[in-house]
């Protein structure tokens, strides 16, 4: 990709750039083979560069760069899952009526309603029950909308710093919103409690009105973008992610990134939409030019980078030298074990997409995990155990995906769902890619 | 200086095997429809 040849080592992670001879030999090449891989070669290339190549090669392998072994479950991940994350749907309800909503507009195939006061507590009181010797704990206040419920917001933030201050734990806290509710006291509040925030906004103006309009089915562009300005301008542009969601009607969704970097925005995002009958949903046939237009975006953010005018793409946010352990390359997001949704009826699911789904209800904050034979079906359903992820490159970074679109498209979480799967492995060569870019570009200064 | 071969990076998976698994980091949205980080994005918080 741009010019430029790798070779990823899945067990080890290591990342390599090669050269065309390189390449052609890895093609080949098992570790122990050099002779096939003179007679594969010899006609095109000399004998000295051929001899070269695979004494480069040979140096990596003995160096557990190349070809290292294969990656076991750790001692570690067979322990007792510990309980580090939830998410309050706070609100059950929304401002927006977005065509592509996963929470049915807001209520999740129920009635819209609001969390109250007592089951936000109990709700923070189930993790810290359940959280173990583990420091750092986080909570997301989510809907819906939960701008529609800042009473039980600040009140949840309340009791959060009381019970840190008795138990020694550290929340850290995020709050997904739609931005067109911002305002100054809100603005004010979030900043003051450190509240990290995830802001809605599809991109260009007529690709966000289409898909994301109020009940009166007029567009929220203007509210959404002054809303989410002032907010990013109030906390000098740390603390937020701004994401979007593409679907079939903007394939060209790069531009929609864009969009957002000129309106000043620098913490981007933007997803595919998850969609199975819908006239809107991705289909394989598209698959050509999303890969084509992940590239676009990602010679876009490397040109931008080059003129002073960076931004960060959330998947190109590859940290190669220090990501994470094996143990939570397995857990992946935790969703089920690690990390749950709690309805504002207090009932708990795997996670917030999961919500609705009546086979997964899980239990309910006040007498806590009901189906802890589900919880381990969850924590089992990692990389090593699927027959489509074992095999595949990206397994050490996608983790496998994500359970609820698994579960969405197969009916089961134990099946990753491949057009996501497709798209990921995009997003990653495009990664890595750009990280050896930057890596080269290092090392030429 | 290999010729035909730059590494970019070494990982550190294998490591990782023994050492891991506090749990002390971000929880990862594997959809990342709440873009709170898909697990390879994620830095280890040890």
């Amino acid at each position: 990709m741009n010019g430029l040849y790798f070779v990823l080592d899945v067990n080890s992670g290591a990342v390599h750039v090669l050269d065309g001879l390189a390449y052609e030999a890895m093609a080949v090449f098992n570790g122990v083979n050099d002779k096939e891989v003179q007679v594969a070669l010899g006609s095109k290339y000399g004998e000295g560069e051929i001899v070269e190549v695979l004494a480069e090669l040979h140096e990596l392998k003995d160096q557990g760069l190349l070809f290292a072994p294969e990656v076991t479950t750790p001692v570690t991940f067979r322990e007792k899952p510990l309980v580090k994350s939830l998410c309050l749907h706070v609100a059950h309800d929304c401002n927006l009526r977005c065509g592509y909503c996963f929470a049915g507009t807001g209520d999740f195939g129920h009635d819209r309603s609001l969390m109250p006061k007592h089951v936000a507590e109990q709700a923070i009181d189930f993790i810290i029950a359940n959280s173990g010797a583990r420091k750092n704990c986080e909570v997301d206040f989510f809907g819906g909308e939960p701008l529609l419920n800042m009473e039980t917001v600040r009140h949840a933030v309340s009791y959060i710093r009381k019970r840190e201050a008795e138990t020694g734990k550290v929340f850290k806290l995020t709050l997904t919103t739609n931005a067109a509710l911002l305002n100054n006291s809100i603005i004010e509040y979030l900043n003051s409690e450190n509240i990290s925030v995830v802001l809605s906004l599809d991109g260009r103006r007529e690709v966000h009105d289409a898909m994301r309009p109020y009940a009166d089915g007029s567009g929220s562009f203007d509210e959404v973008v002054a809303g989410a300005k002032q907010l990013v301008d109030s906390r000098q542009g740390q603390s937020y992610y701004m994401r979007g969601t593409f679907t079939a009607h903007n394939l060209d969704f790069a531009a929609d990134v864009k969009a957002m970097v000129d309106l000043g925005f620098k913490q981007l995002s933007i997803e595919p939409v998850i969609a199975k009958e819908e006239e809107y949903a991705l289909k394989e046939e598209h698959l050509p030019v999303l890969f084509s237009e992940y590239e676009n975006l990602a010679k876009y953010y490397l040109d931008q980078r080059a003129i002073g005018q960076g931004f960060e793409f959330f998947h190109f946010n590859l940290d190669l030298s220090n990501g994470p352990c094996v143990a939570k390359r397995l857990s992946g997001c935790g969703a089920g074990h690690e990390y749950f949704a709690v309805t504002p009826d207090g009932d708990l699911y795997p996670c917030h997409q999961f919500v609705g789904r009546d086979n997964y209800l899980l239990g309910n904050v006040s007498e806590g995990i009901k189906k802890s034979k589900m919880t381990e079906v969850f924590r089992q359903a990692h990389v090593l155990n699927k027959s489509e992820c074992r095999e595949c490159w990206a397994r050490f970074y996608c983790s496998g995906g994500c359970h609820a679109n698994a579960d969405l498209f197969n009916a089961t979480i134990d099946k990753p769902y491949l057009l996501g799967c497709e798209l990921q492995k995009k997003r990653l060569e495009c990664a890595l890619m750009i990280q050896a870019c930057l890596t080269l570009q290092k090392g030429q200064e | 200086m290999a010729k035909h071969i730059t590494t970019i990076n070494k990982g550190n998976l294998q490591n990782t095997l023994h050492t891991g698994g506090c749990g002390e980091c971000q929880a990862s949205c594997q959809s990342a429809c709440k873009t709170s980080c898909t697990v390879g994005n994620q830095v280890c918080a040890k």
